[in-house]
This record gives structure tokens, C-alpha cells and sequence, in this order.
């Protein structure tokens, strides 16, 4: 923090503002050690993040859902092993730390949302980076004891008396949610159901 | 080890150094919803002396979290190293 804000202010977004800015100095100046010691070139570092966030894209959580839809036989293999079940539809995440990925399934008992309470821990492999609002300390401390409160504010009202699950993503694990498919959709392709889908829809945001 | 459906509860416990285990879920009732495998123990790595540890799945009800007027339907899970928890009295 910067110090120079009266002490009894309440503004967290400037707080969070204030931290990334402290993050983006300690980034450059990590980065310019290395380049000083010749431990590491510009270069290298501009192709070791390419391709770290080149196959990190939303349309892989989509693709996935739209084939859990469409083929039960997957559904089952991606809830019981997510971060294998995706590779067979090409997604390869061997390149990522050990984490291991797991969906889990919206049903009309259940809907279930994501967060991550002591970070900002997000399957970042299968959704891309995440959305400015999931970093937020609004949203990581509301979810877990509101979360019909929270959704709400999303444009997405719960009926009363259906569960609603938070995962708070603490530790190796990172989630998707699959979401319930839309009533109406049954003539459409792959290409097209996974056109429905959202990255909120995935997080437990939105209904689809 | 624990195994699914095992009743556990989340040790009182303030370390000083990195921890996983959220203020929120501290001395709190729950069960074993599944077993992740083994993972290195964060907070022994952060302390410099790394070991693995089975991490579960903990399943909690709102009301064991915020008390009796929480939303009966609302339910929490956590992802937790074995040695945030004990067995349920």
C-alpha cells in the first residue's frame, strides 16, 4: 500500500489497485535483475508467456460442456477425471503446473458456483484469465456466505430451496461447472451448443 | 487417511507462517466429499521443508459456517491437506 490515504477511508478499489501496482513493480524489477545477470532474455520471456496463455482460451470450457451434452459416456469420464477427459478432445495440459481440474455438474437439485477465497485460483487452462470481478475481495468474501445474494446480482435468481454449492478453489484443484443444457437444443451441433455457453456459465455465474 | 463420507472437523489452529486453511472453515464440522490424490503440502514448502500430503475434498453446511439463520440449501466445499484436519468428535 502506498501510505498516502487517510487511515479510516473504505475504498477497496483503490486497494486493489494499489496491489497490482505493487505486483507490476516487483514483476519489472524481478525481470530486469534477470536480464542484468543474463539469466534470461526479453525475448525468452515474451515466448515463455505466448505459449503459456496461447492454448489457455475459453473456447476449450466450451467445447468440453458442449461435448459432455452431446455424449453421456464423456460427461461421465469428465466428472470423474476432468483434467483426462479433456485431452481427448485435443486439449492438452501437460504443460501446466500439477494442478488437476474437475467439473461439476449443475443439476436441477444443485447449482454449484466457484471462487477462490485466498487467491484468485481459476482453471485458467480451460476459461483464459479470469474476469477482473473473480479477483475482486467484493466477490471472493460475499460468494461464499451469500451466494444467492451475489448471484442475484448477476441477473441469475435461484428458486428457493434448490442447494446452492460453493467450491472455494483452496488449495491443487481448479474447477469448471457444467452447466445444465438449455431445454430446445436438441438439434444442435457441437459447434453450436458450445456457442451457448459462457465463461460465467462455467464459474456458476450465469445458468449457461 | 480419511476416506469419502468420513465426518472430520477442521482444526483451531493461527500459524505464523503460509497456510491454505481459510479463517472462514477454522474448528468447523464437515465430511469428506473426495480424496485428490497426494500433493506437496503447502505450507511445508513455503517453510522450506516440502513433504506430501493427501489433500480431500470438505463438505460443509452454511450453518455449521455462518450459524442457524444461513440458507439451509447453501452448502461450501474446501479443499483441504490432512493436516487441517481431525477426526469429528
Amino acid at each position: 500500500m502506498s501510505g498516502t490515504h487517510s487511515p479510516d477511508h473504505d475504498h477497496d478499489h483503490e486497494h486493489d489497485h494499489d496491489a497490482s501496482a505493487t505486483i507490476s513493480n516487483r514483476v519489472k524489477a524481478l525481470v530486469a535483475t534477470l536480464e542484468r545477470k543474463g539469466l534470461v532474455t526479453e525475448a525468452q520471456i515474451d515466448a515463455t508467456v505466448t505459449s503459456f496463455l496461447s492454448g489457455a482460451q475459453p473456447a476449450n470450457g466450451f467445447r468440453a460442456v458442449a461435448q459432455a451434452w452431446l455424449d453421456p459416456g464423456f460427461k461421465s469420464r469428465l466428472l470423474a477425471d476432468a483434467t483426462s477427459a479433456v485431452g481427448e478432445l485435443g486439449i492438452d495440459l501437460s504443460h501446466w503446473a500439477p494442478v488437476k481440474i474437475r467439473a461439476v455438474e449443475n443439476t436441477p437439485e444443485r447449482h454449484n458456483v466457484i471462487v477462490c477465497t485466498l487467491c484468485s485460483c481459476y482453471p485458467l487452462s480451460l476459461l483464459g484469465p479470469s474476469p477482473s470481478w473473480y479477483k475482486s475481495e467484493a466477490y471472493r468474501s460475499r460468494v461464499v456466505r451469500d451466494p444467492r445474494g451475489v448471484l442475484a446480482e448477476f441477473g441469475l435468481q435461484l428458486p428457493a430451496g434448490k442447494e446452492v454449492r460453493v467450491w472455494d478453489s483452496t488449495s491443487e484443484l481448479r474447477y469448471i461447472v457444467v452447466p445444465e443444457r438449455p431445454a430446445g437444443t436438441a438439434d444442435l451441433s457441437a459447434d453450436q451448443l458450445a456457442a451457448l455457453v459462457t465463461t460465467n456459465g462455467l464459474i456458476g455465474t450465469a445458468l449457461v | 487417511m480419511f476416506a469419502s463420507g468420513d465426518r472430520v472437523r477442521t482444526r483451531v489452529m493461527n500459524p505464523d507462517g503460509h497456510t491454505r486453511l481459510p479463517v472462514y472453515l477454522r474448528g468447523r464440522p464437515g465430511s469428506i466429499v473426495y480424496c485428490a490424490g497426494v500433493f506437496p503440502f503447502s505450507d511445508a514448502v513455503v517453510a522450506g521443508r516440502p513433504v506430501d500430503e493427501p489433500l480431500y475434498t470438505v463438505l460443509f453446511a452454511a450453518r455449521d459456517l455462518w450459524g442457524a439463520d444461513a440458507d439451509a440449501a447453501q452448502t461450501l466445499t474446501a479443499d483441504l491437506y490432512e493436516s487441517y484436519l481431525e477426526q469429528a468428535p
